[in-house]
Parts: structure tokens; C-alpha cells; sequence
């Protein structure tokens, strides 16, 4: 088994990087698949409760990189799944206790064991970042249909050419249909026409998205959320499997009158 | 975007849109239009030295391709007039 190391980042923070995280990875887990997970902004762990595993945590990546641990003792087992794992950030480290290349060589160790790494990158361009993409097979950056979410993405991607890598993805998060459909927000359409990345995931606006976190619980573990089935197809798109994009429209107040004069 | 058009709601996702290819493209090449400006006086400058051209006519621009950009000069040569210089 030979991993692929995914790299999730965005330049700008707050746009949906860690909950893309979980839900990829647990999608992939879902399907089968051997996935670890590795927190990538350190000083600011999120991951963790995000996938709910906040309360396991003994050792973390300064830890491994630091040899005070091995890597297997810092790996903390998701008990949903066989084969889902989580290397935490440290909390109260700087970005600088880890290197491009402990980043490599961490995954280097990891890649026989598993099917996917997947990293969680901080926001911005500096250290965090750096160390995040150098060991990426496949990186994809998540945005927002939003002026400067758009603008550091494609900061990124222009940091990403110069690095030599593959081109990345993109995915786009937090669409407001109904906005979009009055024309007040950028469309898929809009932002691929900007960026010219290609498209791997569209993910609506989800207020469940908040009750996952909650819970710690990501949506694409269970059934029905527009998000989570947007995730799990994201999920089997990175596997190589065609999976047309999901259907966003909304109903306009004109066709919810139209359907309601046919009577249904 | 003036009063009226927020008023009757006039669609924002286009500014945005406009907005953004510009800022993009000047990220993108680290040029922006006060550079641009000076360029296309120099290139008038250079040419005119061997040419006959209108300088109100002279464009200078980025176009893109794709995710690269390249500079495009568009100089229109003014018809011969038949006089010897
Ligand atoms: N599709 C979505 N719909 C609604 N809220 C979302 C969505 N995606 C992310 N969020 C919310 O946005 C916030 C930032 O998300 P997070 O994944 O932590 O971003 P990042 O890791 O990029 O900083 C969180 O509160 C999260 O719940
Ligand atoms: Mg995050």
C-alpha cells in the first residue's frame, strides 16, 4: 500500500478546511478505506473536536518530531471506524517546532500503512502552510464565493505552481443558492472562471454543518445532509469515481406557487 | 454601484466578479496600473523614435489565458502621408 497524501488549505481562514477534513476523512474511512489524519495548525487544534476525539489526546506531532513518542503512540483511533486515525496539533507550540521535512519524513513513515494522509493546513501562507504541502500528493484548496476568500485562493494556487506540485483542486464551500440564483452571490461557475482550478466538490451553505461540530460528529458520517452527501461524493471523486456534481437550485417563490396550483 | 441600483436590488455577484479578474490579474503579475502606465509611455517614446503612431490610440494590456497572463500591445501606425520626412 502506497498512500496518497492530501493536503487541505485555503490562504484564508475560516472558510471550511477543518470541517472538509473530517468529512473526507470519514467518508474515505466509510468506504473502507485506511486513513490518518494529520492536524496541521499548530498552536490552534481543532481537528480534534471536530472529528470528537478531544478527549483522547496524549501525544501530539511536536512530540513525534521531537522523538518523545513514536508515531503509532500519537495516532489516537477513531472507535467509529477500523481504520481512522488523528495525529493532533500541539496546542501550545509555534508553527516553528516542525519543519517541511519532518513533515516529509513523518509521512514517509506513515504512507505504507495507509491509503490516504490527509493534512489539515493553517490559514495563511507562512511556516504552517509550508509544512502542510511539502509532503502533498494531491492538495486542494477550499474556498468561499466571497471576494477575499477567492483572492487568497488564488495566492495559493500561484504558491502551489511555484513550488512545482500538481495542480490542485478546488472546492467550493458555504454556496448560498437562493443568493446565487438573484445574482448577488459569485457563482460556481463564477469562481472557476477566476481561478481556473478544476472543480472537485461544491458544498452548500448547511446550518447542520454547526450541530456536527457540536456533537463531533461530521456530517458525512450519517445519511441525509446536503453537505455530508456533498462530502462523501468528494470523497469517492478523489478515488477516481465520475460522480456528477449535485443539484443546488432552489425553488423560487414562482415555482412553489406554480407547484402549489398543481396541487402538490 | 449608486443608489438606484441598490434600491432595485441590481445584482452585486458581477462587481464582484469584475472586481476580482482585475485584482486577480495584478496579484497575479505583480504589475499594476500606475506601472502599466509608464510602460506604455516608454514603449510610445520608443517607437515613435522610428515610427509614425498616435499616441491617444496606443493600447497596453494584460490578457489572460488560462491561469498565465501576457502583455498585449495594440499600436495602431498612422497611413503614410506621402511626404518625405
Ligand atoms: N458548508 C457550511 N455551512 C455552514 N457552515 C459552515 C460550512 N462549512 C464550514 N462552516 C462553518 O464555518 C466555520 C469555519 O469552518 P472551519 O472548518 O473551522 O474552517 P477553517 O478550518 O478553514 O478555519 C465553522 O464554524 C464551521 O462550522
Ligand atoms: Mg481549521
Amino acid at each position: 500500500m502506497a498512500a496518497n497524501v492530501l493536503t487541505v488549505t485555503s490562504g484564508k481562514g475560516g472558510v471550511g478546511k477543518t470541517t472538509t477534513v473530517a468529512n473526507i476523512a470519514v467518508a474515505l474511512a466509510n468506504d473502507g478505506k485506511k486513513v490518518v489524519c494529520i492536524d496541521g495548525d499548530i498552536g490552534l487544534r481543532n481537528l480534534d473536536v471536530i472529528l470528537g476525539l478531544e478527549n483522547r489526546i496524549v501525544y501530539d506531532i511536536v512530540d513525534v518530531v521531537e522523538g518523545r513518542c513514536r508515531i503509532r503512540q500519537a495516532m489516537i483511533r477513531d472507535k467509529r471506524f477500523p481504520e481512522l486515525f488523528l495525529i493532533p496539533a500541539a496546542q501550545t507550540r509555534d508553527k516553528n517546532a516542525v519543519s517541511p521535512s519532518d513533515m516529509i519524513r513523518l509521512c514517509d513513515e506513515l504512507r505504507a500503512e495507509f491509503d490516504w494522509i490527509i493534512i489539515d493546513s493553517p490559514a495563511g501562507i507562512e511556516r504552517g502552510f509550508k509544512n502542510s504541502i511539502a509532503p502533498a500528493d494531491i492538495i486542494v484548496i477550499v474556498t468561499n464565493p466571497e471576494m477575499s476568500a477567492v483572492r487568497d485562493a488564488d495566492r495559493v494556487v500561484g504558491l502551489i505552481e511555484a513550488e512545482e506540485k500538481k495542480p490542485p483542486y478546488l472546492i467550493l464551500n458555504r454556496i448560498k443558492q437562493n443568493m446565487v440564483q438573484r445574482g448577488d452571490m459569485l457563482s460556481v461557475a463564477d469562481v472557476y472562471d477566476l481561478l481556473r482550478v478544476e472543480v472537485i466538490g461544491i458544498v452548500p451553505e448547511d446550518e447542520n454543518t454547526i450541530i456536527a461540530a457540536n456533537k463531533g460528529v461530521p456530517l458525512a458520517i450519517e445519511g441525509k445532509s446536503r453537505s455530508g452527501v456533498a462530502y462523501r461524493n468528494i470523497a469517492k471523486r478523489l478515488c477516481g469515481e465520475q460522480v456528477p456534481f449535485m443539484k443546488l437550485d432552489v425553488d423560487t417563490l414562482w415555482d412553489k406557487l406554480m407547484q402549489i396550483g398543481k396541487g402538490n | 454601484m449608486g443608489f438606484l441600483d441598490n434600491l432595485f436590488g441590481k445584482p452585486s455577484a458581477n462587481h464582484a466578479k469584475n472586481r476580482l479578474q482585475l485584482v486577480l490579474i495584478h496579484d497575479r503579475v505583480n504589475l499594476n496600473s500606475a506601472t502599466i502606465e509608464l510602460l506604455k509611455d516608454d514603449i510610445i517614446n520608443a517607437i515613435s523614435k522610428h515610427i509614425d503612431i498616435d499616441p491617444s490610440s496606443v493600447r497596453i494590456e494584460i490578457e489572460q489565458q488560462g491561469r498565465s497572463q501576457k502583455l498585449v500591445a495594440d499600436i495602431p501606425i498612422r497611413p503614410h502621408s506621402g511626404k518625405k520626412q
